[in-house]
């Protein structure tokens, strides 16, 4: 199974106030527990089930992912910031484990 | 006996009909309106939520979805026809921009995709959009 990487966009600098765009992918197959294999026993399910980003601990914006999100979750959204700071982004998977990115902004 | 592919595929339905293979199952009206009210805590009133979409999705293994609504503090998306109605639910906080959000998503035929969304006064509202998929995504 091909690795599983995060990769997020985040803007270096923002202004105070002002909404700004970032972007996450992270590499995974999303094994939905639909598909079958050649001998046709269902391939279990294992997907990314949650995705954090907190921004100086805060939680900005959170995801729950069901299987019908589709094999290296993209998912975008915006943060408003008053003071410079770090995004921490989180992606749970079913078997527990947790995949993490950082990104600092200043913010002026 | 030549078959052609007009063929394979009348075999292959009424081989469904009698259910020797399986289709993918269908999420009802039943289970779409369930997890509306779920979420929801009632039947929300239509409007206020919006839904980008391409109106036919070349590609149902990935189709980009986006949804908003202002002032919301968090939207349920539902596919109507999939297996299962659902998809994601995006959850906004004090730090985040805007109620708007966008992921890519599969879909296993032409349906409609339903966003519910609840907002920080405790309201919902929901809106309903058909994408037309013309190669379906549920891995079948």
């Amino acid at each position: 199974m091909s690795k599983i990487k995060p990769r997020v966009k985040v803007p270096k600098k923002a202004k105070a106030g002002e909404a700004v765009t970032i972007k996450t992918l992270i590499s995974h197959p999303m094994e939905s527990g639909q598909r079958k294999d050649k001998q046709g026993k269902i391939i279990p399910r294992k997907i990314i089930n949650k995705f954090v980003a907190t921004f100086n601990g805060e939680e900005a914006f959170s995801a729950t992912i069901e299987p019908a999100v589709a094999a290296n979750p993209y998912i975008e959204f915006s943060v408003k910031l008053a003071e410079s700071g770090t995004i921490q982004f989180d992606w749970t998977d079913d078997d527990g484990s947790v995949y993490s990115a950082k990104k600092k902004i200043a913010v002026s | 006996m030549e078959m052609t592919r007009r063929d394979i595929f009348a075999l292959g339905a009424g081989l469904a009909a009698v259910g020797l293979i399986n289709l993918p199952a269908e999420a009802d009206e039943g289970m779409v309106k369930e997890a509306i009210e779920k979420f929801a805590g009632g039947m929300p009133s239509a409007g206020g939520v919006e839904i980008g979409a391409p109106e036919i999705a070349e590609n149902g293994n990935t189709v980009p979805i986006e949804v908003a609504a202002a002032g919301a503090t968090s939207i349920l998306i539902l596919a109507a026809g999939n297996p299962n109605p659902g998809v994601a639910t995006f959850n906004f906080g004090k730090l985040a921009g805007e109620s708007r959000a966008s992921t890519r998503i599969r879909l296993a035929r032409t349906q409609d995709v339903v966003a519910v969304a609840k907002m920080s006064d405790g309201s919902t509202a929901m809106a309903r959009r058909e994408v037309k998929v013309t190669i379906g995504g549920c891995g079948g």
